[in-house]
């Protein structure tokens, strides 16, 4: 119990020490928000469909979250190297507590840093639905991070370097983003986008943000939950399986 | 067998096809000092990483402190403290830190554990040092904190990869002042392996040479000069393993380590 509380906090007290990186790890989705937000706005206010801003924010708040977690799972190629995980390996603690400890710190940073973007969408104009389902949104965002978490801690397992890293941004992380519905409505889609929609994990966790946030959801808010839920034990169980190999 | 502690028994690691480690057997006796040469790609890593438990052999058997390290890991991995030779702090926490989490870790109960902590600390004199992020360390600085916290479990073994690689002779000299003190005044047995060969001469009091996987010797330094008739244990050692250069094939590992070099100075 211990030793999972203390590499979730190891985590934490590492994010907030490298503020240069959170003040980077902004800027993807500051861009995002505003040249989308604002780019499309008019468009998408003349098909009828509303603000756009409302719309895509919950879809940036969820990609922040998708690259944190992963890149954070696939973190372990170098921690088990160079870093603190080695030693952790060689101590009295079993694979999985490490992993899980590893895991939720990771999916806690993620988690803040969807709150951070969904704090400066205020600033350019994102209004909430209703407040009070504000823990629901905080809720699906804490899944997605720990279904993401527990992706990149599978693949971060299996590789022994970086060279696939791109691989997988370009093939994997990318494709779930922008086939996710996180910037276009999954309504009046030609087929095969909606069946390769409706697999993508992603999909779900936005379209829960966007039923708590907003109060249009796609799906139904308890598919999603629902779905999201499933994934989270698979992912973390696989995540486990392949931490539990990992070899030196 | 009580007075060992370590034991190896034909302790075999294959990769596919290729045999790392082959049919290997030797022991170590309580507070020794014990030294393991061998050329690059001889086995010499991938044998501490099966004695640390890191990596599991394909067959063959490790005691560690008289627990079986394959099926009693956690036993054994509280018996011993490891140096690796890359570093595993926590380069954004502090030196304090990385030895609390390390005393969590392995559940060290104390009620002084911040005393014992800058008891240590003091010992490789990084006491000023404490609140100082790790990242802001020298490589030697690192390597010295890596031991002081590798002793905060109390370990009865103390296994060394390279502990001196890259420093200067003062660090190096340092640091054998330290594992040379706490042998004697702690009782702990050492392990080491390193490539500097007088360090070994000076230092151990049993080597044993590993070669293609294999033991090549296992002696004093003073009879594996005698047996090879040389003057002195560098010169024994490329007699018994010959001076043919060992290339060896370039691993995802080395990549890494060759662009966190890039990346970090150290």
């Amino acid at each position: 119990m211990n030793a999972i509380y203390i590499l979730w906090l190891r985590q934490l007290k590492r994010y907030f020490r490298a503020k240069a990186r959170i003040i980077g790890s902004l800027g993807q989705p500051l861009l995002f928000l505003i040249a989308l937000g604002f780019g499309f706005g008019p468009i998408y206010q003349k098909a009828g469909q509303g603000n756009y801003l409302d719309f895509i924010t919950p879809g940036i708040i969820a990609m922040s979250i998708l690259f944190t977690s992963v890149f954070f799972g696939i973190e372990i190629i170098w921690d088990k190297q160079f870093g603190f995980l080695k030693e952790t390996l060689v101590a009295p603690v079993s694979r999985f507590n490490i992993m899980l400890g590893r895991t939720l710190g990771g999916a806690t940073v993620s988690t803040l840093q969807g709150v951070i973007v969904l704090v400066l969408s205020t600033i350019f104009g994102f209004r909430f639905h209703n407040l009070a389902m504000l823990p629901v949104a905080l809720l699906f965002m804490f899944l997605i991070a720990l279904v993401f978490t527990g992706l990149g801690t599978a693949i971060g397992s299996k590789l022994d370097d970086m060279q696939g890293f791109q691989l997988i941004m370009n093939f994997l992380i990318m494709p779930l983003f922008f086939l996710s519905g996180a910037l276009f409505p999954l309504s009046g889609l030609p087929k095969a986008l909606v069946i390769v929609a409706s697999i993508d994990p992603l999909s779900y966790g936005i379209d829960g943000i966007r039923g708590a946030l907003v109060g249009a959801s796609h799906f139904n808010m308890f598919v999603d939950f629902g779905v999201l839920g499933i994934l989270t034990v698979i992912l973390l169980a696989l995540g486990a399986y392949f931490f539990s190999k990992v070899q030196i | 067998m009580d007075n060992n502690i370590i034991q190896v028994k034909n302790l075999t690691k294959k990769f596919k096809e290729f045999i790392a480690v082959n049919n290997v057997s030797f022991e170590v006796k309580k507070n020794e000092i014990f030294a393991f040469l061998g050329p690059n790609g001889a086995g010499k890593t991938t044998t501490i990483k099966m004695l640390t438990t890191l990596l599991d052999p394909t067959s063959g058997e490790i005691f560690l402190n008289g627990f079986d390290a394959l099926k009693e890991k956690n036993e054994a991995r509280k018996s011993f403290g490891i140096v690796f030779q890359d570093p595993s702090l926590d380069d954004e926490l502090t030196a304090f830190e990385n030895m609390q989490f390390h005393a969590v870790l392995y559940n060290v109960k104390t009620n002084s554990l911040r005393q014992k902590i800058i008891e240590l600390l003091d010992f490789v004199e990084l006491q000023d040092r404490k609140d100082a992020l790790v990242k802001t360390f020298s490589g030697g600085m690192k390597r010295r904190l890596e031991i002081a916290r590798g002793l905060l479990h109390h370990p009865k073994i103390l296994f060394l990869d390279e502990p001196t690689l890259g420093l200067d002779p003062q660090t190096r000299n340092k640091i054998w002042d330290y594992i040379k003190n706490l042998n004697k005044t702690e009782g702990i047995t050492v392990f080491f392996t390193t490539h500097y060969m007088e360090e070994a001469e000076n230092i151990a009091q049993r080597v044993a040479i590993i070669d293609h996987g294999k033991i090549v010797a296992k002696e004093t330094p003073e009879q594996l000069k005698k047996l090879t008739k040389s003057t002195s244990l560098e010169k024994a050692f490329l007699a018994l393993t010959g001076k043919k250069i060992r290339d060896e094939e370039v691993t995802g590992q080395d990549i890494m380590r060759n662009h966190r070099r890039m990346w970090r100075h150290r």
